[in-house]
């Protein structure tokens, strides 16, 4: 056991070395989502009732695919590089290394999106009740995100424009998060109790945290066939 | 007594047909040494060692349990080096040999990183960010990792290329004292790193082959 | 049994005698059930004439999630004993599926025009069904954007057990969500509320529908079966 916690840490440590150090990624990923979010006032109008009706469908969507276009990076490098054999021949489980880089890559991409996300649903004009559930649900709701990315990212391993296809691949995966995220900030908005939906995101994130490390580690040991 | 052995091994890739009914077998401290043309499936064979790939048919054994179904412990038994070499270019030489060092999940006493450096002449380069290194410093680093953390089974896959000559003595005597030490080796390469105790030439078991009819989904 | 059938040439003998057996099959129950669905079977007191679209939808949204069972389950058979027969079934149901899924969400969209004003609601059942159209045609992308044949057949293999996760919520999207969408407007058929005089047709349709599903399934497997062999001929070539 501490051996396994052991290398578990020194994984997610490393991880996060190389994204301070390649910098830019949890940058880039910030800077898209805030831009997206900035799209919508000007693509609709910036009339403040309509801005406040879509805000949490707004903030969500860009959530989405900021996180799908970081994901593509997750296992490419690794995969490139050799490194991916290598972790595949450690005698730790696959599934555990799976796991502690999918929280490293949450750490660097998904957490800063939740810290962000109050000031985009300022300038989105969202009612003030919404703020506390809406950072409940994207805390719920990002990791699960990260988790079913992981699934995606192994699998475009090698294969033919790899950043299209994940999108293809992931994104219908993403909806269900989406919908529960969305309503439940939405219900917040109009005083109505959103716990259900939050345990609803709850309930994703358990059953993706169950079931993606192994989908993922299995496409890896094909990716490295 | 470690034995490590394969039985009747038939590889296929893609839709071709690698090597067939291959047999080999490394007793203690011996080193096996992998012949044949380039693309004859050398690499082949020592991925499928180290378990990375699965054989359509045959076994591989250590101390006559098969490997894939003991794969946890068996993967405590052995380094790979491969033809990538799993640097980080933004990690110092330091950071990239602990990290892999630490993955074994060895005992850290029993590791010796800063020995591993400075066995292979890297110790001056240590707190340098590996994109830094030249072509034949990559490959000494890739290579200080089998002696970071202990392992009784070396796969080597053409660990010679890019070395300078007195690269190449080092690690022939790393070999030589991993053989001494009851270490097992299996390596592909055109270099002499020892006496040549053992050649598996592997274009042996590549001829005559006929395109596989099932098993290859 | 299961051995025996992965035999390639043993496949290609059986589905070649299967296959003009799943024709007349075809042919004969969809025949019948069309006629007893248009001019047997009675209109519904509700939705009088259009109900007559339930005998081409709902058995359409079955095969739907039957082929997305199959092709999991074939796929399950891939990554772990990895049989050719398997592959070559995976990758022939994909397309299938996806179509009866698409007649599915087609259908189903013209029979809400009349019934619910709209082409289409955001509910749960139509969904999930989207999301299972979606995953069929990723796992059709996913098998053929790689250059090596069997590492696609593989990744898209995983993508089809990871997606089975879908079939259940489809199932019972209608019963889960109600609370939290508006009471679905998608028919409800739990068996036995329907008179035999529509569920006749229906079954009949459905028989159909799975017969057409196997013959297309054994063209298309005969043809995939065809192409390896070319395949390995090529290599075979290509070694001298």
């Amino acid at each position: 056991m501490n051996v396994f916690w052991k290398v578990f840490t020194s994984l997610i440590q490393r991880e996060i070395r190389l994204a301070i150090r390649h910098g830019a990624d949890s940058m880039m990923v910030v800077m898209f989502f805030v831009l997206v979010v900035v799209l919508f006032p000007l693509g609709v109008g910036p009339e403040p009732g309509i801005l406040t009706r879509i805000s949490a469908g707004v903030i969500w969507v860009a959530a989405l695919l900021s996180a799908m276009l970081s994901m593509d990076r997750l296992f490419q490098t690794d995969f490139e590089d050799g490194s991916l054999d290598l972790l595949i021949l450690t005698p730790q489980p696959l599934e555990l290394l799976v796991l502690a880089k999918t929280i490293a890559h949450w750490l660097t991409t998904g957490l800063p999106l939740i810290i962000i996300s109050p000031l985009l649903a300022l300038l989105l004009n969202m009612e003030t009740s919404g703020y506390g559930v809406l950072l409940a649900a994207l805390a719920l709701g990002t990791p699960t995100l990260s988790l079913i990315g992981t699934i995606g990212a192994a699998l475009i391993l090698g294969a033919r424009r790899s950043g299209f296809l994940l999108s293809l691949l992931i994104l219908p995966l993403f909806i269900p998060t989406l919908i529960f995220g969305v309503s439940a900030v939405d219900a917040a908005l109009i005083d109505l109790p959103s716990k259900p939906q939050l345990l609803v995101l709850g309930g994703l994130l358990l059953a993706s945290f169950a079931l993606c490390p192994w989908a993922s580690a299995a496409a890896l040991r094909q990716a490295a066939e | 007594m470690a034995e490590f052995t394969g039985n009747n091994l038939t590889c296929i890739r893609g839709e071709r047909v690698v090597f067939a009914k291959l047999t080999f077998a490394i007793g203690e401290g011996e080193v096996l040494y992998l012949r044949g043309p380039n693309g004859s499936g050398k690499s082949t064979l020592l991925r499928l060692m180290a378990g990375l790939l699965r054989p359509v048919g045959g076994q591989i054994l250590w101390n006559g349990e098969s490997t894939l179904e003991n794969a946890k412990t068996y993967r405590d038994l052995l380094h790979y080096i491969g033809h990538q070499d799993a640097i980080k270019t933004v990690l110092t030489v330091e950071e990239n040999l602990t990290f892999w060092a630490e993955m074994s999940g060895v005992d850290p006493a029993k590791r010796s990183v800063g020995e591993a450096l400075e066995n292979f002449s890297l110790s001056h380069l240590a707190s340098l960010p590996a994109r830094f290194l030249s072509a034949g410093q990559r490959k000494r680093l890739n290579l200080a990792r089998i002696c970071a953390s202990p392992a009784p089974l070396w796969l080597l896959d053409e660990p010679a290329n890019s070395l300078d000559k007195a690269s190449v003595g080092v690690l022939r005597s790393a070999i030589t004292a991993h053989q001494e030490k009851g270490g097992l080796v299996a390596v592909a390469t055109h270099e002499e790193l020892s006496p040549e105790s053992n050649v598996l030439n592997i274009s042996e078991f590549t001829n005559n082959m006929k395109a596989p009819k099932e098993n290859v989904a | 049994m299961f051995n025996y059938f992965a035999n390639p040439t043993r496949f290609l003998r059986l589905t070649s005698k299967l296959q003009p057996i799943a024709m007349v099959v075809t042919l004969i129950t969809m025949g019948a059930g069309l006629y007893y669905s248009l001019f047997q079977s009675p209109p519904d007191y509700q939705q009088s004439e259009t109900v007559r679209m339930m005998y081409v939808h709902v058995p359409a949204a079955w095969m739907a999630m039957f082929c997305y069972v199959a092709l999991a389950a074939s796929s399950a058979v891939v990554l772990i004993w990895r049989h050719m027969v398997a592959d070559i079934v995976a990758k022939s149901t994909a397309p299938i599926g996806a179509c009866f899924t698409f007649l599915a969400l087609a259908t189903g969209s013209l029979w809400g025009k009349p019934m619910w004003g709209t082409w289409w609601v955001w509910d749960a059942r139509l969904t999930s069904v989207l999301i299972l159209f979606f995953l069929y045609l990723g796992y059709m992308v996913l098998y053929n954007a790689f250059d090596e044949p069997t590492r696609g057949a593989r990744a898209a293999a995983i993508l089809a057990i990871v997606g089975v996760i879908n079939v259940p919520i489809i199932k019972f999207s209608v019963d889960w969500w109600n609370t939290l969408h508006q009471p679905a407007s998608v028919v409800k058929m739990d068996g036995p509320a329907i008179h035999s005089s529509m569920l006749t047709p229906l079954l009949l349709m459905a028989v159909g529908y799975t017969a057409f599903y196997f013959w297309v399934l054994f063209i298309r497997s005969r043809a995939e079966l065809s192409a390896y062999k070319v395949r390995a001929l090529r290599i075979r070539q290509a070694e001298g």
